[in-house]
């Protein structure tokens, strides 16, 4: 009798104990998580640390087509939006090729530059929303091009031409059809004026 | 008699048990070995019990991209079992053979991250690989307006944090192999420039401001840079070192975008046109002539990415939607189209894409499992979240 006394207590802790681990061992191991990702991350901001003029290795140009313009830059410059707003020039579907539709829009472009021989020109490359996202950033940049070098056939030094893509990044027509598209894939022409002179 | 018709029953159920163990055991195999089974690998079958919250829903996720399924405790060969009440404690129970084969306790900063430490613990003791849920992403998040910031993260979305502050488009961020750093294109200088950013001590600066092009940089595990710059006058493939000499044009292609390296750094892959249909191509990193890449069925291939492994390319193939696909990297089969999306890229376990997908003209992030195309959305930061780079 005595004895079942003492092994009745024993014998429901170990039940407890059992049924608590589920029968299984204690966890064997214990995994300390190390570090991790800083939570805040250093942001730099635009400041002292960026630097506007990479040290790069100049290789030889190859050969083929115009190099893209010197070392003048955009910021030294006002744009004059207004000028050749109307001169926009549209492309087909995955086409950076100037159709014949378009010439008209270049010459008035290539008037412009004659009458202000101070002023600079940045070609601006778009892209419908079709098509993956760096795929377009490259076709914009080739449609970009394309005037430059259509242009530098109407007497524009391309040397005065910069040219930039925004791939499909800045739609002007925020709709989903042919009709926001067609608008979409263009060149807009940005007329430059030195600040100095303004 | 009564007891004789007992006994039988009683062997075929073992009987049954037994040669479902086995044909489960095959299948196990089957899994780890037989790779060429893109798409359509069936997921394993496991029991979750004991976890509740947060820590179950990380379970979940981790386990369901990286191939698993979730049945009840006696169906399933292992069983995964544990608590959450305090740290994250967890075990891994084969229940045919009856043995334990894992049993830990997790001590870390959040639920979250002990969750994914047991996440990846599971499926080293299950599959014998190392899983992806200690991971980090690097992506774009762009608003409205078009302009954007580059957004690192969990895998799976959380933990996001701004690198930038630019308000400015911003694209393509690319980590530089085990580094905590990335290169990425920015117009805050008012032209695509690519930016090398060292995300822990904050340094930044221009990689690539030539005049006109500079994106989508890719790092070779060794450093080197792989670009897309149009400073000769068309969009083409360069490269140069780590300390940003030496850049090289590598094509004089049409159409060149999105080049990536072999993990072996001896190739560059990249889409081009060649005899004016789009096609995927490699050319050698020494210089070299460049090589079609076919990819038989899959039209107007962009976006490649080959995988950490060397064994497979991942990328973006567009037939009127956009399709995620991965084929062999030596070309011995054909493409799989496995789920509508763009712009993969590889886990550093080469089993798990994350890529883009179009929600109503807005892009989010999802994570995929190639081998049972099973796939979740991540958790998104707001506006269109594209160009994920995973961390490798």
């Amino acid at each position: 009798m005595k004895i079942n006394k003492m092994i009745y207590p024993l014998a429901f802790t170990l039940a407890i104990t059992l049924a608590s681990t589920g029968c299984r061992h204690q966890p064997v191991g214990v995994t300390h998580i190390p570090g991790e990702v800083p939570t805040e991350i250093p942001n730099p901001g635009p400041g002292p640390t960026m630097n506007q003029n990479p040290q790069v290795g100049e290789n030889a140009m190859p050969p083929g087509t115009i190099p893209t313009a010197g070392n003048w830059d955009v910021s030294q410059y006002n744009e004059d939006r207004a000028a050749l707003a109307a001169d926009t020039i549209h492309f087909a579907f995955d086409s950076a090729v100037i159709r014949d539709s378009e010439q008209p829009q270049l010459q008035a472009v290539a008037e412009a530059m004659a009458a202000d021989q101070n002023a600079k020109l940045l070609i601006e490359g778009n892209c419908d929303e079709r098509g993956t996202e760096e795929y377009n950033r490259s076709l914009g940049e080739r449609r970009a091009l394309a005037a430059r070098e259509a242009l530098s056939k109407l007497g524009v030094d391309p040397m005065r031409v910069r040219t930039i893509s925004y791939g499909k990044d800045k739609p002007v027509d925020p709709g989903h059809d042919e009709q926001a598209w067609a608008k979409n894939r263009r060149d807009d022409f940005v007329l430059l004026h030195p600040k100095a002179a303004m | 008699m009564k007891h004789h018709s007992f006994l039988k029953i009683y062997l075929t159920v073992l009987l049954v048990a037994f040669a479902t163990q086995c044909s489960r055991s095959q299948q196990e195999i089957n899994i780890q070995t037989e790779i060429n089974v893109i798409g359509m690998t069936r997921p394993i079958p496991v029991a979750l019990v004991g976890f509740s919250g947060e820590a179950e829903s990380v379970l979940k996720f981790d386990l369901y991209v990286q191939g698993f399924s979730f049945v009840s405790p006696d169906t399933a060969q292992y069983e995964i079992s544990g608590s959450n009440s305090g740290n994250v404690i967890g075990y891994v129970t084969d229940n045919f053979a009856k043995k334990n084969l894992l049993s830990r306790s997790y001590v870390g900063s959040s639920m979250r991250r002990e969750a994914h430490a047991f996440a990846d613990d599971i499926v080293k003791t299950i599959t014998g690989q190392n899983g992806i849920a200690q991971t980090k992403i690097a992506f774009k998040a762009q608003r409205p307006d078009g302009t954007g910031e580059i957004y690192v993260s969990d895998y799976d979305g959380y933990n996001a944090v701004s690198v930038t502050s630019d308000d400015a488009i911003v694209a393509a961020p690319a980590w530089v192999p085990d580094r905590l750093a990335l290169y990425y294109t920015s117009y805050k200088l008012g032209n695509p420039d690519i930016f090398y950013h060292n995300l822990s001590t904050g340094e930044r600066r221009v990689f690539a401001g030539f005049s006109g092009l500079n994106t989508k940089a890719a790092v070779s595990r060794d450093g080197r840079v792989a670009m897309i710059l149009s400073r000769s006058g068309w969009p083409e493939v360069w490269t140069c070192q780590p300390d940003g000499s030496n850049f090289r044009r590598m094509t004089s292609d049409i159409e060149d975008s999105s080049p990536c390296w072999s993990p072996d750094g001896q190739w560059i892959l990249f889409a081009t046109k060649i005899n004016g249909r789009r096609t995927l191509a490699k050319v050698p990193a020494d210089g070299g002539p460049v090589q079609r890449v076919p990819t038989p069925g899959a039209l107007n291939p962009t976006e490649p990415d080959w995988s950490p492994d060397g064994k497979w390319i991942a990328f973006t193939s567009q037939m009127g939607e956009f399709d995620i696909c991965v084929m062999p990297a030596d070309g011995g089969a054909p493409p799989a189209v496995l789920v509508r999306g763009q712009d993969p890229s590889w886990s550093p376990n080469s089993r798990t894409l994350i890529f883009d997908q179009n929600d109503n003209y807005r892009q989010e992030l999802s994570v995929l499992d190639v081998f049972t195309k099973q796939y979740k959305d991540i958790s998104r930061i707001s506006g269109s979240d594209s160009e994920p780079a995973w961390q490798r």
